[in-house]
């Protein structure tokens, strides 16, 4: 437990620090949410209309591109090898570390999300709508993340073989993110169903994304 | 001959070698068979001529996600047992399902341009299928991206069966979403809905294209142990060099 805890500090440490996860995939947030209105133009009734979809994007391209750096660094410097000689098992520390990633790189977009609400004329209920679906998606993005991390760790050039493994798996987690925050904005169907089957798809990502994550890490170590 | 005497390379070529031409005997056959009688089925009262791509979009459809499940049982094959072929069978059959999914997306493209006035449509039952299409690229990009055929295989393997959950969402998508794919009519509870006149075809070019399946996958798979040998005597031929 303690070996698990001192795991976390130590990622969201690194996250913090060096060249951190955290701030530049809160930039590369707001990058992508600036862009928007630059393409689709300044109409303030249509960002508003597009602003969930437009959150939730520039969300799931951020964690993407912060996913390379779950195993890499580590893997890199050799931590990865000590981590799976450990007593702990390697499940556990693959969802310590996937914890500490999304305390470090997902829970500061949602931090971010009522300022870029601003940005694209949403009004409170609905950037509040928003974060609450990115706080319940988020994890499922950063656990199936890990699993695409750790089939790529050991590729030279993987970043982007690792997008492309992983958004499949994210596409159902956007669909409903997206559903739920229409839902409580515009409002005839219900928020609670999407809302609901967002976080068993976060609930199910945490069981099944350690296991698959270190079934891959010890195949692709040996 | 049991599936650990197949495990041996050489005796699986030589037992290939005798099965692949009645193989491909048979998959014509049942090809000319299943083409005549989707030829000569009555046309649709609503449709006309036009319900009889339903006779190779369904069957590729079908195929699609029949491959996927073959690959994961070679997953299991691969993870659990060690089986020294089964990443063999995994990687020669990812092309040859993403093809059947590419047919299957084209065909009922063609399909749905007469019958629901667009190419395209953003309901269940396509976008599952296509997010299916991109997981089998993916899938090829990966057996790609590792140099040792057999540590890709393992990777290969988690993420075939990670993939998995897609099929029951493709079969079910019909169900759970109110779509404009049309829902199940052959397999599902009560049986099926299909009039004998277009079921008959519709399940001989079903077994048709399993054949054809079957014979691809067994030919691939012997193109990929002949690569792995020519692969191991190009090593050992430069490490000769070398030494």
């Amino acid at each position: 437990m303690r070996a698990l805890g001192a795991l976390i500090q130590r990622d969201i440490r690194i996250a913090l620090r060096v060249g951190g996860g955290a701030l530049i995939g809160v930039l590369f947030f707001l990058t992508v949410v600036v862009l928007m209105p630059f393409a689709v133009g300044p109409d303030l009734k249509l960002l508003a209309r597009l602003g969930p979809a437009i959150l939730w994007l520039g969300a799931l391209l951020s964690s993407l591109l912060t996913l390379d750096r779950l195993f890499m660094a580590d893997h890199e410097d050799g931590s990865l090898d000590l981590i799976a000689m450990a007593r702990t098992p390697l499940e556990l520390a693959c969802a310590a570390k996937a914890l500490a990633h999304w305390l470090a790189s997902g829970l500061p977009l949602i931090i971010a999300t009522p300022v870029l609400g601003l940005l694209l004329n949403l009004d409170v209920p609905a950037t509040s709508a928003v974060a609450m679906t990115l706080l319940a998606g988020t994890p499922a993005l950063t656990f199936t993340g890990m699993i695409g991390a750790a089939l790529a760790v050991t590729l030279h050039r993987g970043g982007l073989l690792l997008a492309v493994l992983v958004l499949p798996l994210s596409i159902p987690v956007l669909i409903f993110g997206v559903a739920a925050s229409e839902a409580a904005i515009t409002g005839p169907h219900s928020f609670g169903a999407p809302f609901a089957i967002l976080c068993a798809l976060s609930l199910v990502s945490l069981v099944v994304g350690p296991f698959a994550a270190a079934v891959s890490l010890r195949h692709g170590l040996d | 001959m049991t599936l650990t005497d197949l495990a041996n390379p050489t005796k699986f070529l030589a037992l290939t070698a005798r099965v692949l031409p009645w193989l491909v005997g048979a998959t014509i056959l049942l090809f000319l068979i299943g083409l005549y009688q989707s030829a000569t089925a009555p046309d649709d009262y609503q449709q006309g001529a036009t319900v009889k791509i339903m006779f190779i979009h369904v069957p590729n459809a079908w195929l699609s996600m029949l491959v996927w499940a073959v690959m994961s049982a070679a997953a299991l094959g691969t993870l659990v047992w060690r089986h020294p072929l089964a990443d063999v069978a995994a990687k020669a059959a990812a092309p040859i399902g993403a093809a059947f999914t590419f047919l299957a997306l084209l065909t009922g493209s063609l399909w749905g341009r007469p019958m629901w006035g667009t190419y395209w449509e953003w309901d269940a039952r396509l976008t599952s299928v296509l997010i299916l299409f991109l997981m089998y690229l993916g899938l090829m990009a990966l057996w790609r991206a590792v140099e040792d055929p057999s540590r890709a295989a393992r990777a290969a393997a988690v993420l075939t069966l990670v993939g998995a959950i897609n099929l029951p969402i493709i079969k079910f998508s019909v169900d759970w979403w109110n779509t404009l794919h049309q829902p199940a009519s052959v397999f599902r509870m009560g049986g099926p809905t299909l009039d004998h006149a277009f079921l008959i075809p519709l399940l001989v070019m079903a077994l048709a294209f399993t054949l054809l399946f079957v014979t691809l996958h067994l030919a691939a798979m012997r193109n990929e142990i002949l690569r792995r040998r020519v692969r191991s005597l190009q090593m050992m031929q430069a490490s000769q060099k070398a030494a």
